[in-house]
């Protein structure tokens, strides 16, 4: 079955934007995608019909919004394949949720102990384990990343050791676009009874994930990546491991008793949630999940598959041009600089015509250190992309390197 | 070289009806300054942008006519960039520490359709560069 693109295309009301008379080529999902319909009428509704602090009203609008906000919960957890609701931590966004995870890390960790990032990871869920580890004495390591993008596998197997003890790794590479083999690096992991984190940015906007099968013990990703709005995201840990991690923010909510001097932590998954949760932004989470997940997700991998195979070959035979990041299984990105021309100006130049890319560092300069580039333009793929919009983008493109010439 | 005079500058990008030709001449303003230093491309001199970094390099010289003048030495990473510190030279380059405070630049890239390149939004360090000089003229005034 493939996917109707432009029926979907239909619910995008972005979409129809013109930039200086040119109609808008959005190819900056790996930073934002942008939301149907139904997500921003979910959070109009929620503020037109049942706006109202969850949990604790004694009254109607309370019992409606926390019923909805805990059904999204439950639509976060289908979509990952939680074991249990109660794993489900709602949060601001990725960075939160490992900053949750790093902000424990640094508690439970000894001098001696070690840490594995990576060399592709965005400074989210890099500079979190600088940092853990600053705080503890324990040693931070990270694994290569070769020519093509890809984790050196071979480096990993030689860091993990029975010192180990935390081990964090993308699931895909958003400067690149590489899919990582987080079973076989997780399984590895467990091997030295590690603590596994999957930062989930860039995965989770690919289609369903399947904590349980991967084996980590931690997967963060945003809402804003998957359809959903800005400033809410959810961390899912394994109960087991969650239920003992030191709490992260403390204050109303995450408590059991309190004392004037003393207090005890609620359960989870509300023993990571202090204050006012972001409630109506979650329940519009869930509707861009609900809204994803019933999409075809065979025809949605095809598609963007379809769409990365497009651009590829057209960046191939672009004279001028450089791929980075060429790993055999990518999916959503094409990263790439060309001989003349900065990434600014790249970007600039493109976004006169009407092309919206990302350039830069893509918050990962040590990765963009280790391709010996300033940054890269990088254009990223979406469900509602099509094959036009990456024609596009090369004719644009020739006009940039026409001009930069 | 010396970079056209703001008054050629304003007459020629205002002729351009195109956009094409309107960052062509940006590019080949940045094309023509003056080569900086690989050597002064050091972090006190640079401004770093999420987007492009830009350095500058300040200095002073008599003028027979004006006395004391700014001048300045600028470089980017990015060709546009380097072509927009063109157009920020030839209004202030040269210029005694009063006449830089007296410039109106905002006003002058609104006239020229360019006001975008100084949003804070940008990233691309345009922006501090012309407040550095500015904050170099305010200590020299």
């Amino acid at each position: 079955m493939s996917l109707d693109v432009a029926a979907i295309r239909e619910q995008f009301p972005i979409l129809k934007r013109e930039i200086d008379g040119n109609p808008l080529v959005y190819l900056d999902n790996a930073a934002t995608t942008q939301k149907p319909q139904c997500v921003i009428d979910a959070l109009v509704n929620y503020y037109t019909t049942c706006n109202s602090n969850v949990h604790r009203g004694a009254h109607r609008l309370a019992d409606e919004a926390t019923r909805h906000f805990e059904a999204a919960r439950d639509i976060v957890k289908d979509f990952i394949n939680a074991p249990k609701r109660e794993e489900v931590i709602w949060t601001s966004g990725t960075t939160e949720g490992i900053n949750i995870v790093a902000n424990g890390l640094g508690q439970l960790l000894s001098p001696g102990d070690e840490v594995i990032a990576t060399g592709m990871d965005h400074h989210a869920n890099l500079v979190t384990w600088q940092q853990a580890c600053k705080a503890s004495g324990a040693t931070l390591k990270t694994v290569p990343v070769l020519d093509s993008g890809e984790l050196d596998q071979d480096a990993y197997d030689a860091l993990l050791n029975e010192r180990t003890k935390f081990v964090a790794f993308p699931h895909v590479s958003n400067a690149l676009g590489t899919v990582n083999p987080i079973k076989e690096m997780t399984a590895k992991a467990k091997q030295f009874d590690a603590w596994v984190l999957v930062d989930g940015a860039q995965g989770a906007a690919h289609g369903r994930v399947d904590v349980q099968d991967i084996g980590c013990d931690f997967y963060a990703f945003s809402g804003h990546k998957v359809y959903g709005p800005m400033g809410v995201g959810a961390l899912w840990g394994k109960e087991s491991v969650l239920a003992n991690w030191p709490v992260w923010r403390t204050g109303g909510e995450m408590i059991s008793t309190v004392t004037l001097q003393d207090a005890t932590w609620n359960v989870l998954p509300y023993r990571f949630e202090a204050g006012t949760p972001n409630v109506g932004d979650a329940i519009a989470m869930g509707e861009a999940i609900r809204w994803f997940s019933a999409l075809d997700q065979d025809a949605v991998a095809a598609h963007e598959k379809a769409l990365l195979d497009h651009a590829t070959k057209l960046a191939e035979e672009f004279e001028g041009l450089t791929i980075i990041g060429q790993a055999k299984e990518k999916i959503g990105v094409l990263s790439f600089v060309l001989d003349h021309g900065h990434p600014a100006d790249i970007g600039f130049l493109l976004d006169r015509q009407g092309i919206a890319v990302r350039t830069g560092d893509h918050c990962a300069q040590p990765l963009m250190a280790r391709f010996n580039v300033p940054g890269t333009a990088r254009a990223s793929f979406s469900v509602y992309n099509t094959l036009e919009e990456v024609d596009a983008l090369f004719v644009a493109l020739k006009k940039v390197r026409t001009m930069l010439a | 070289m010396s970079l056209p005079s703001i008054e050629e500058i304003v007459d020629d990008l205002l002729f351009f009806d195109d956009w094409e030709d309107k960052y062509k001449y940006i590019i080949d303003l940045g094309k023509s300054l003056p080569v900086f230093d690989e050597a002064w491309r050091t972090p006190e001199r640079l401004v770093k942008g999420c987007q492009s970094s830009v350095w500058i390099q300040p200095g002073s010289e008599q003028d027979s006519a004006k006395g004391e003048v700014l001048t300045f030495a600028v470089d980017s990473d990015a060709i546009i960039v380097r072509g927009l510190l063109g157009l920020v030279l030839a209004a202030l380059n040269h210029k005694t520490p009063e006449e830089i405070l007296a410039f109106d630049v905002t006003g002058y890239f609104e006239s020229l359709d360019l006001e975008r390149h100084l949003s804070p939004t940008r990233g691309n360090g345009l922006r501090s560069i012309v407040g550095r000089i500015q904050n170099i003229a305010k200590s020299a005034a």
